[in-house]
């Protein structure tokens, strides 16, 4: 088959010939004026109501500084680590801490985004743990840190500890970390400041309501530097979100509605199996008395020493792990601190291996002083992303690693925007997201997703990539150094305290639990 | 058998061309005012038998690339069709270019996508359609005597 020229254009003139090859000339004409027409609709429905400039607010959420904030010791800061399971290698890393083989392992981006940490001048000089193949492969993280890896041979070879008192008579230690069960954070904690060390602990702040007043009393009464791990306080998204809510942009807030949704054993706190084999961990290779504690004793269980969370007894279940995030993440926002009542209810429905604590758990917590109530509502079953929901009479403002206020269709505050349709009843009239791309890879499993969707890992603010543990750290170590603040301090992680103890007791008692501010008392 | 380019015939090739410009062209346009626009999205959605190469491609470091392609080279895709100039250098490159967003998002039973990806299909869909409608402009004289080429090219071998 061939195709041949008719002869129409054996009989054309060149002119005719460039005409027609020209034909496509009023095309890109019309569609020039259609772009520009799209542009100009666009433009029109999106310069919508600009309420970040009417306020006056940067128009987007910013990093802290967290260079040195004043002048003091340059010696360097020697840390003390109880605990040593996945949370405190998790730590260690985001303090500039590897072992040269994992270093060797990673990819590009991990490896320039822990290099990019700097060195914090800190050296890890003892380790208490009472699992000896934990002890050993956080040991072996010591030796390796940012400065290492930048050539400066700084290979400090930590002291190994079995008992946490022991650690703390070290006069080579000037800070530690509690990164151990609930059941310990207290007590630790305390005998730490007592012993004059610096201490940075994981959340919940303690287990049961007596130590949490000593723990108040004691940290108060010292010049230590006390910090809770709660990292979502260095993603900017927050701050600024205070900020909005301070300017009246929500209107009054009167409902809080917070969430937890997972769906996997592993966010369950069934995670003692490996290739459904238990995983390592004796009576030979482990301390079980000393894990135990003041608890009551039972035997040596694999369960219990992996799961600990599904146990009364070393935990507080849902409330110190995760509502204790977004008690904290609504706490920063509205500063709400110790509700006036609270209530709470749940059941073990379906996980049936043995649990004590909920599985499925709702709390609500009364702020009259407020005109406001905050929920907490969770579920092990189901891992449906519900957000956190600020709600307000003008407008409601959905809060997660970026955030979305909407205005409320019968709000006074923007009736008239709304009747001269520059906003819209259910579209968000301000929209800020964080981070173009998402931290966790393919590979990452269903509980780092749920930690990264809720803002508690790293965030991308104006190109620039950090991890919010990190960050959390730095401030601490610039504390202890610098004498400069820490935003989860004391104040904080007392309000968050006394709050899971009265979730905790309301639910056990199934009773509503007030607050007596004038007496500091539970009731 | 010889197929004699009617008026008729030219003509269908050239609104088919101006089409597919027009689409590309626009859709450059509508990614390149956007400023957070990234194919990121587009390829982490990726499923099917190709799915793990566009999954490791979102990743990597070619992705300002990969955006870049996506948004001018697109734009140049549409503009060189509607031109039709060098059409059958842009008609391959377009080829390419969604034959890509074929594999990335094949519509096969089991695989869903959000909600933009409207339409009901199995295998064959808007993607492919296109593509192949690309290798038609490609292989016949679509560029000419509606279009640029016709300046540039020598009028024995025009349309040979």
């Amino acid at each position: 088959m061939s195709i041949s020229p008719n002869n129409e254009s054996g009989t054309s003139n060149k002119r005719r010939d460039l005409i027609k090859s020209l034909a496509s000339l009023p095309v890109l004409g019309a569609l020039g004026v259609g772009y520009w027409q799209h542009t100009r609709y666009t433009k029109k429905t999106e310069a919508t109501y600009d309420i970040v400039k009417e306020l006056g607010l940067s128009s987007e959420p910013a990093f802290k500084d967290y260079s040195a904030p004043g002048t003091g010791s340059t010696d360097t800061i020697r840390l003390g680590i109880i605990g040593a399971g996945s949370r405190s290698n998790a730590l260690l890393h985001h303090l500039g801490f590897a072992t040269e083989n994992d270093a060797k392992q990673w990819s590009d981006d991990k490896k320039n985004n822990w290099l990019a940490y700097g060195d914090l001048n800190v050296v890890l000089t003892a380790v208490c743990e009472v699992f000896d193949s934990r002890a050993e492969n956080t040991m072996a993280k010591a030796l390796f840190s940012v400065k290492d890896a930048q050539g400066e041979q700084r290979k400090h070879k930590p002291k190994r500890y079995t008992y946490y008192q022991d650690l703390l008579e070290d006069d080579q230690v000037d800070a530690v970390i509690i990164a151990t069960p609930d059941h310990w954070h207290a007590p630790m904690t305390i005998a730490a400041i007592q012993a004059g060390k610096h201490v940075y602990c994981e959340k919940g702040p303690s287990h049961s309501e007596a130590e949490t007043f000593e723990l108040e009393r004691v940290v108060r009464a010292s010049d230590k530097v006390y910090q809770l791990g709660h990292q979502i306080r260095h993603n900017p998204i927050y701050p600024y979100a205070a900020d909005l809510v301070k300017q009246g942009v929500l209107g009054e807030v009167n409902l809080v509605e917070v969430t937890t949704n997972r769906n996997s054993a592993h966010g369950a706190w069934v995670r003692h199996l490996k290739n459904g084999k238990p995983k390592a961990g004796d009576l030979n290779s482990i301390d079980w008395k000393q894990w135990l504690g003041d608890s009551p004793e039972v035997p040596f269980s694999i369960d219990r020493y992996y799961n600990w969370t599904k146990y009364w007894d070393y935990s507080t279940g849902l409330l110190g792990q995760l509502f204790s995030h977004e008690f904290d993440a609504a706490n920063g926002v509205l500063h709400c601190g110790i509700p006036e009542s609270v209530v709470c209810s749940g059941g073990i429905y379906y996980y049936q291996d043995g649990r004590e604590i909920p599985d499925l758990m709702q709390v609500v917590l009364e702020y009259p002083h407020r005109k406001m109530t905050m929920i907490y509502s969770a579920t092990l079953a189901n891992s449906k992303n519900r957000g956190r929901v600020i709600m307000g009479r003008d407008a409601s403002m959905e809060i997660g690693k970026g955030l979305s206020i909407t205005p409320d269709g019968s709000s006074e505050k923007y009736k008239q925007l709304l009747a001269d349709k520059k906003i819209a009843k259910n579209e968000p009239m301000l929209s800020v997201g964080l981070g173009k791309k998402s931290s966790t890879d393919a590979n990452s499993g269903a509980t780092a997703s749920y930690y990264e969707e809720r803002g508690l890992t790293s965030v991308n603010v104006g190109g620039v990539s950090r991890d919010v543990t990190h960050l959390h750290l730095r401030e601490w170590i610039n504390a202890i150094r610098y004498g400069s603040p820490v935003s989860c301090g004391i104040d904080r992680a007392f309000e968050e305290a006394v709050t899971i103890q009265m979730a905790k007791k309301a639910y056990l008692e199934k009773r509503q639990v007030r607050w007596d501010a004038k007496t500091k008392t539970i009731v | 058998m010889q197929i004699s380019m009617t008026k008729p015939r030219r003509l269908s090739l050239f609104f088919l061309r101006v089409a597919i410009g027009w689409h590309f062209a626009f859709e450059a346009l509508s990614k390149i005012e956007n400023p957070d626009w990234t194919a990121y999205y587009y390829l982490q959605a990726s499923q099917g038998p190709f799915s793990g190469a566009f999954h490791a491609l979102a990743d990597s470091a070619l992705m300002p690339l990969v955006d870049l392609l996506n948004q001018w080279g697109m734009l140049a895709i549409g503009l060189g069709l509607i031109l039709g100039w060098f059409t059958r250098i842009w008609a391959y490159a377009g080829m390419a270019l969604v034959f890509l967003y074929f594999l990335a998002t094949p519509s096969w039973p089991g695989l869903e996508y959000p909600a933009a990806f409207e339409g009901n299909y199995l295998l064959v869909n808007k993607n492919l359609i296109e593509c192949l409608a690309l290798w038609v402009l490609a292989l016949f004289p679509s560029g000419a005597p509606y279009g640029l080429d016709a300046l540039f090219q020598n009028k024995k071998t025009a349309e040979s």
